[in-house]
């Protein structure tokens, strides 16, 4: 391969990275169905788990440690809901230690919980498969709830 | 006599890498048995765990660039003392992290827990580092081989997607979960395709020096698998995040440029009988296994990384140990087996001793045992994965029940590692005792 291809090809790969960068950053994220969720307790709720490194036992989108539950829907799940992460957190369980949150924190958490709910689904259970490969579900609120 | 640094960056390389080995054991015996181990508690053990395993990583591809350029490329580095202050920049990092977690002091994003101040430091040391390679590399007026490209790549695609991955602090990203999510695993995707691209670089360069034949590395082939590499790094990212509801046609791209991933296993599986047995008339250089184990495991996790790109098989896999599988087959099959190749080029090259009989019977042990139980390994991260999947799917058991259902797996992972720790020690043993006279004799 000729110096001046391999430079060619080379430019042009650094500036695509450049490019769907600013392009992801913008248009490719521009939709948040939760947006309306997001308040200064839910922002707080971000930042505290983050702080307290959840992350590590819990995912968000099935992303993050694997000792506990994935957290994105867990105030609309069947028989789960604010109340009961509300005691979680309080109280801790045999594998997830009691982080003696104060009541302003519980708060920011549910807040965040809230909006990670409306963001979208996970994991999902009920979808369809594309001859392509592809994959495709219905949203949460879609299907009206 | 001076020393060479590049010893030092991999003495703390494997000191890096058993501790955190360690750690590994430990994070995997307390799913078994909770409270395992209090003192350091599971959030503390994963974070130091992972640190410790990419200083490993880097510590071994960075000190294997400072000694290799100079040494086996026709240059000379433009600084001498750079890579000293690199060095020390990484280790007072390092403790950093390392204290930032047992305080409980966390950032907590995936892969760098650590509070992002301490980024800055990390950022430093590879501004630090790309300055002195590219003002090394851009003196040489011949054609470069394909290993000194990516070199290039690496450290220029780390700098950003490290930069990248701390965007976060902004709260136009930080506060919009999906744009959050969307851009940490774009950074995490092109940041492992970076050291990838050290590593990989690596490889072709020990093998190329061992052979005494450059014209592999010059090859038009290389290239064109370099660059679709590449494109790989900057695209392909998406298949992390397939069920976060972006834009659709970041997943199109993410798995349309994954496919192209088949023609890097076409052309493995095409030149596999041939390549290895050219590779196997090398196969008493201790280097050389190591890199024919890492091509085996190329094999292996490429098969199943193209699967888990699919979306049709994601959706099952996604959030399961599918995918760790798939990160300790790579981490450990593929870069660990180069990484310590280069370990066992590098070592004896610079003390000038060659490994003795015993010593090279001691690695090859290790190396057999490292490769069979790692095989257990695995496979027992995809049998927890698929019946994960599986239970998640049904929807009848509770979260605490799915976890013991998969337990019997998770033990093995956690005995395996003992058994992978202990070859490890055997693979080890032998350099470090080189490192150690070659550091005490005047
Ligand atoms: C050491 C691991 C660990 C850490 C760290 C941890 N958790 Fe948990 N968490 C668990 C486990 C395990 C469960 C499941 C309950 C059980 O069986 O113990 C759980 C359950 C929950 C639940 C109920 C979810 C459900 O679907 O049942 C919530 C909410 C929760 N955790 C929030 C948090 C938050 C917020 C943090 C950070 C402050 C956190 N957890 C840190 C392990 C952990």
């Amino acid at each position: 391969m000729k110096l001046n291809t391999k430079r060619f090809i080379i430019s042009i790969l650094i500036a695509s990275f450049f490019i769907y960068s600013v392009v992801i950053y913008t248009v490719g994220t521009r939709v948040d169905k939760g947006e309306k969720w997001i308040t200064e307790q839910s922002r707080q709720g971000k930042l505290l788990f983050q702080k307290k490194n959840c992350i590590a036992c819990h995912q968000i989108y099935g992303l993050g440690g694997f000792m506990g539950p994935d957290l994105t829907n867990v105030i609309s799940a069947l028989g789960k809901g604010p109340d009961f992460a509300k005691v979680i957190l309080s109280n801790g369980t045999e594998r997830m230690p009691n982080y003696h949150l104060s009541e302003n924190e519980i708060d920011a958490f549910i807040a965040f919980f809230t909006y990670t709910d409306k963001t979208g689904i996970s994991p999902v259970k009920d979808f369809n498969i594309n001859y392509n490969g592809t994959v495709n579900w219905k949203d949460k609120n879609e299907k009206g709830n | 006599m001076k020393k060479e640094i590049s010893v030092y960056f991999i003495l703390f390389a494997i000191l890096a890498l058993l501790s955190g080995v360690l750690i590994g054991i430990i994070a995997s015996f307390q799913f078994i048995i909770p409270g395992f181990f209090n003192i350091i508690p599971f959030i503390k053990c994963r974070p130091l765990h992972v640190s410790l395993v990419i200083a490993w990583i880097f510590l071994v591809s960075i000190g294997g660039v400072y000694y290799y350029l100079p040494k086996y490329c026709n240059v000379s580095l433009y600084s001498d003392k750079l890579p000293k202050i690199h060095l020390w920049i990484f280790i007072l990092t390092g403790i950093s992290v390392i204290t930032s977690y047992l305080l409980g002091i966390f950032g907590g994003r995936e892969y760098w827990e650590f509070p992002p101040v301490l980024a800055i430091p990390v950022i430093l040391s590879w501004i630090l580092f790309g300055y002195n390679y590219f003002k090394t590399v851009f003196t040489k007026k011949d054609h470069w081989p394909v290993y000194l490209w990516m070199w290039a790549t690496g450290i220029f695609f780390f700098l950003f997607t490290y930069i990248e991955s701390n965007l976060w602090v902004f709260p136009y990203f930080r506060e919009h979960l999906i744009r959050d999510i969307t851009v940490q695993w774009k950074s995490n995707g092109s940041l492992v395709g970076s050291w990838n691209m050290l590593i990989y670089g690596t490889a072709i360069f020990l093998m190329d020096r061992i052979k005494e034949d450059d014209s592999i590395a010059k090859s038009r082939l290389a290239f064109v698998m370099y660059f679709l590499g590449l494109t790989n790094l900057i695209f392909n990212w998406a298949h992390h995040i397939y069920i976060v509801p972006n834009a659709p046609w970041v997943r199109y791209i993410g798995y349309g440029i994954s496919m192209t991933e088949l023609i890097i296993l076409g052309k493995l599986i095409w030149n596999w009988k041939k390549d290895l047995t050219k590779a196997l008339q090398d196969f008493h250089i201790l280097a050389v296994r190591f890199i024919v184990a890492s091509d085996v495991w190329i094999l292996l996790n490429l098969t199943l990384s193209i699967a888990l790109s699919i979306p049709a098989i994601n959706i099952f896999t996604h959030g399961t140990h599918l995918t760790v599988a798939h990160a300790m087959g790579s981490t450990i099959g593929i870069n660990t087996m180069i990484l310590i190749a280069s370990c066992l080029f590098l070592i004896p090259d610079v003390t000038k001793v060659q490994f003795n009989k015993l010593e090279a019977k001691f690695i090859s042990i290790g190396f057999w045992i490292m490769n069979g139980l790692l095989f257990f390994f695995w496979i027992a991260l995809i049998l927890a994965g698929y019946f994960k999947s599986h239970l998640v799917l049904q929807d009848k058991l509770s979260f605490q029940d799915i976890m013991l259902q998969i337990r019997p797996y998770i033990g093995v992972i956690a005995f395996t590692g003992i058994g992978i720790l202990g070859a490890m020690l055997m693979i080890f043993l032998p350099p470090v005792n080189m490192i150690k006279n070659y550091l005490i004799k005047k």
